[in-house]
């Protein structure tokens, strides 16, 4: 088990980045100054990009960690 | 020192009580925003204004996705630095005062842009209150709790999201029949809701001045153990840390995704897609909360015997299973394409009027009602503007529909909305005790408030943006957008069984 947890600590990892790619990618493919619904609007991708930049980090960290074996053994078990 | 030592029994019904009426007023505040969205779009921002409709873009988005994980923070380190009971009767006075400031703002029409300027600042302190309140209650309950029931006593916290919800559909069903529908949508009777809070919050307010701080806590204080910098001890120290992004991806970021598709998607799904009458709608929703609540005590209470890991997974696993089949029937229940229509009782109205304000262009407006064997009747409107002036372009043609479903269907979506709850229910209802337990007590209520935040607000709320992203790609249909929950749910599921523990326990 802690083979599994250390090896898919490298598609966490890999993650992260991928999901800033492809919001970035759908920003760019949607937003549409003529467009009237949310998705083409620049604001709600600029937020949305903003909040979700520190979250994919945050995956990449957790997939490190999970990568280095830190939840192996969680302290509580 | 645990709990159960410190708490007679008798107490902590109060403490139940005046944690629970608190954060159910305060979700209360927030949905109503929500559930009245529409018609507070049409008062304070006019789409024809681009300032205003930024502004609108910035109170939906801005309030869940920036406001609500802030103030997880703020109010978090609050919390851990003076004490649960000041931080959340705080997030309390914010709520209810800018949920009573929202029902006092005059509209655009009478103050100009400032009206969305001030509906937009008011939106985002709610953002800001909720983000500080949830966490705050959950903590105080739980640390007034032994520690063996701790599952049953915070799931009451835990009904109050969607209480609150229920309480919103209420007074505004209740609101917009007492005073008709031209005043409630056209008029101010919008904005009794929003003053009623003040009266709710005023009680709440008394209520919770009686109570005193979590002894946990009040014991850390008299030993001079409170942290002296919970945002660097929570997300700066790496045991801790790597907790946080434990309880961010492998539980409350799908337990977000399961909850408001449950909860709110299926309510717009039913609304927009399925053109299904507004009472009718609502009911349907009200009714299947009401069925369901229960079930938060039951799964809170059952994550005591058998372990929250395991409730909350299974929970996520139906979701993924299960939502897109729900979802399905719910669509072909109602869509005339699967009723056989008696087409003898068809009927057609044509009226034709000059445009308001027009002396020259003409509407024209069509009514088709559609009555099936079933009982349904599907109403079809739509309003045609002629320009009296050649060479100008007239308006798109506007179509509303509207479908009374039989009382048959009507409860068949009870059910299949009251299945999608249940799951909520499984995933929801032991998730605060599970995050307090992962957390030791001097930064349990910065370290939770954010993992659950950015659950719930982000993951969760962005349910409609992304739905509305993946039906853009070609070949996607109605049920396409359920793609998003689904896959987040996955993932979190994943991620939960192999790197959650099914107890986890700290005593402090």
């Amino acid at each position: 088990m802690n083979s599994l947890k250390k090896m898919l600590g490298v598609v966490w990892f890999l993650l992260g980045p991928a999901i800033i790619y492809l919001l970035v990618h759908s920003a760019i493919a949607n937003i549409d100054l003529n467009g009237k619904s949310d998705i083409n609007k620049p604001i709600p991708w600029l937020i949305i990009i903003l909040v979700f930049t520190p979250i994919a980090i945050g995956l990449m960290i957790f997939g490190y960690y999970a990568l280095k074996g830190e939840y192996d053994k969680l302290p509580e078990e | 020192m645990k709990q159960n030592e410190l708490i007679p029994q008798s107490n902590i019904w109060k403490v139940i009580s005046a944690s629970s009426v608190g954060t159910l007023i305060e979700w209360y505040d927030f949905f109503i925003f929500g559930s009245l969205s529409t018609i507070i779009a049409s008062k304070f921002f006019p789409s024809a204004n681009p300032t205003a409709a930024l502004l609108s873009t910035l109170a939906t988005f801005a309030a869940g996705f920036i406001v609500r994980p802030f103030g997880a923070l703020v109010f978090g380190r609050l919390g851990d630095l003076i004490g649960r009971k000041y931080t959340f009767l705080l997030t309390l006075v914010l709520m209810g005062g800018s949920t009573f400031l929202i029902g006092c703002v005059p509209s655009y029409a009478t103050i100009g842009a400032w009206a969305p300027f001030l509906v937009l600042i008011l939106r985002l302190l709610q953002g800001l209150a909720l983000g500080g309140e949830y966490g705050g209650a959950a903590t105080y309950v739980a640390e007034h709790a032994p520690a063996n029931r701790r599952g049953f006593y915070t799931s009451w916290i835990q009904t109050t999201a969607t209480l609150g919800l229920l309480l919103s559909l209420v007074v505004i069903l209740s609101i917009r029949r007492l005073v008709g529908v031209e005043e409630f949508t056209k008029g101010d009777g919008w904005r009794y809701p929003f003053l009623l809070s003040i009266l709710l919050v005023g009680v709440s307010i008394v209520i919770r001045l009686k109570m005193h701080e979590s002894p946990l806590f009040a014991k850390l204080k008299s030993e001079g153990k409170v942290s002296k910098n919970p945002l660097k001890e929570s997300f700066g120290n790496k045991a801790n840390f790597k907790m946080v992004l434990l309880a961010l991806f492998g539980i409350t970021m799908g337990q977000g995704v399961i909850w408001y598709t449950g909860q709110f998607y299926a309510q717009s799904f039913i609304l927009t897609k399925c053109n299904v009458e507004y009472e009718q709608a609502n009911t349907i929703i009200l009714i299947s909360l009401v069925l369901a609540t229960p079930f938060f005590i039951i799964f809170g209470s059952l994550s005591d015997k058998i372990g929250r890991k395991n409730i909350m997974l299974v929970g996520m696993l139906l979701g993924v299973l299960f939502y897109r089949p729900l979802f399905d029937k719910i669509y072909t229940t109602c869509a005339p394409a699967h009723k056989t229509e008696v087409v003898a009782e068809r009927q057609f109205s044509e009226k034709r009027a000059l445009v308001k304000g027009s002396t020259t262009d003409s509407l024209i407006t069509y009514d088709t009602t559609k009555v099936y064997s079933d009982g349904s009747h599907y109403k079809i409107t739509k309003k045609v503007t002629i320009m009296g002036v050649v060479g100008v372009t007239a308006p798109p043609a506007e179509i509303k529909k509207e479908m009374i479903i039989s009382t048959t269907d009507y409860w068949t979506l009870v059910f299949l909305v009251g299945t999608m709850l249940l799951f909520v229910t499984m995933v929801y209802g032991p998730v605060a005790a599970f995050l307090v337990e992962l957390f030791p007590t001097k930064i349990r209520y910065t370290s939770m408030s954010l993992p659950y935040h950015i659950g719930n607000g982000i993951f969760g709320g962005l349910v409609p943006f992304v739905a509305t992203l993946i039906t853009t790609v070609k070949g996607t249909d109605h049920l396409s957008g359920l793609w998003y929950p689904i896959g987040v749910a996955a993932l979190s599921l994943v991620i939960g069984v192999l790197y959650v523990s099914n107890k986890t326990t700290t005593e402090d």
